[in-house]
């Protein structure tokens, strides 16, 4: 709570007020970026283009059928 | 079920090409954040196709000028839950990541690779690895990531130490175990876990 507030959009920013990163934490960045920098497949090209032929309404009632159980707190199994 | 079939024509044609442009644009975060969660690249693509079909289909929900990474993050996680709730993903980890030398730190004999860190991170609770993966990875403060996770600023910074001090941990042991989840009780741990974490109640129940 006391732990200064930074602005900036740096997530790592809880680490510099005393506690040093681990070693790995640059680790951690780079295995997200190095998929993020990865080319996109064509499976992704080719969805993004169908998108606009797809209407909102009518996808979210095919989606809507997996929608996340949220609240739904079945613990049987 | 609300039928808002009406409410997406209510979206100028600018702000519908702005959504597909952010959408878009957020497309390698997607995979990055999926790769993290379930390990194998094209379990992980599949699931970054299944949250750009439900953004797109929920495009009237999100509200312009507001993070799209957030908001599709939230998507990607809530079918995440449900999918490995599905037993669709067992823990495993993608074979392909390089045994790049992460680092070699002096006093060491065993370097640390970065898919030795990959693998450590498969073997974390889930809430605690997608709250390291949301800070630690994605660059999203403690708040963003709360918001994403639906629970309170504490609990996210309570989960990213657990997390970050058990990857310490295993690093420095080299006790990096091969398969996390071949052990079906561990897996019934994460499931059970994971009930737990798509209920919302994982906020009260642990830190």
């Amino acid at each position: 709570m006391a732990s200064n507030h930074r602005q900036d959009g740096d997530g790592t920013g809880g680490g510099n007020a005393g506690r040093r990163p681990p070693e790995w934490a640059d680790g951690l960045k780079q295995l997200y970026d190095s998929v993020v920098e990865e080319a996109l497949p064509d499976s992704f090209k080719d969805l993004l283009d169908k998108l606009d032929d797809i209407d909102p309404a009518r996808a979210r009632n095919a989606a809507g059928s997996e929608a996340p159980p949220q609240g739904r707190g079945t613990q049987g199994q | 079920m609300t039928d808002e079939r009406t409410s997406s024509d209510k979206r100028s044609a600018g702000e519908k090409s702005d959504f597909k442009r952010e959408l878009t644009a957020v497309v390698p975060h997607l995979r990055a954040f999926a790769r993290g969660l379930c390990g194998r690249p094209d379990l992980a693509d599949d699931l970054v196709q299944e949250t750009l079909l439900k953004a797109w289909a929920a495009q009237d929900r999100f509200e312009p000028g507001t993070s799209m990474r957030a908001w599709t993050f939230v998507i990607l996680r809530n079918a995440y839950l449900t999918d490995m709730r599905r037993n669709r993903f067992r823990g495993e980890y993608d074979e392909g990541v390089a045994e790049r030398i992460l680092t070699a730190p002096a006093g060491q004999e065993e370097p640390i690779h970065l898919s030795d860190l990959h693998r450590a991170l498969l073997t974390l609770p889930a809430e605690r690895r997608e709250a390291l993966l949301l800070v630690g990875a994605g660059g999203f403060s403690y708040e963003e990531a709360a918001a994403i996770c639906g629970c309170a600023v504490g609990t996210i910074k309570s989960r990213v130490g657990r997390a970050r001090a058990a990857l310490s941990e295993m690093l420095a042991n080299g006790a990096i175990p091969r398969r996390s989840t071949d052990d079906d009780v561990a897996h019934r741990a994460i499931l059970e876990e994971l009930d737990e974490v798509a209920a919302g109640n994982g906020v009260s129940s642990r830190g």
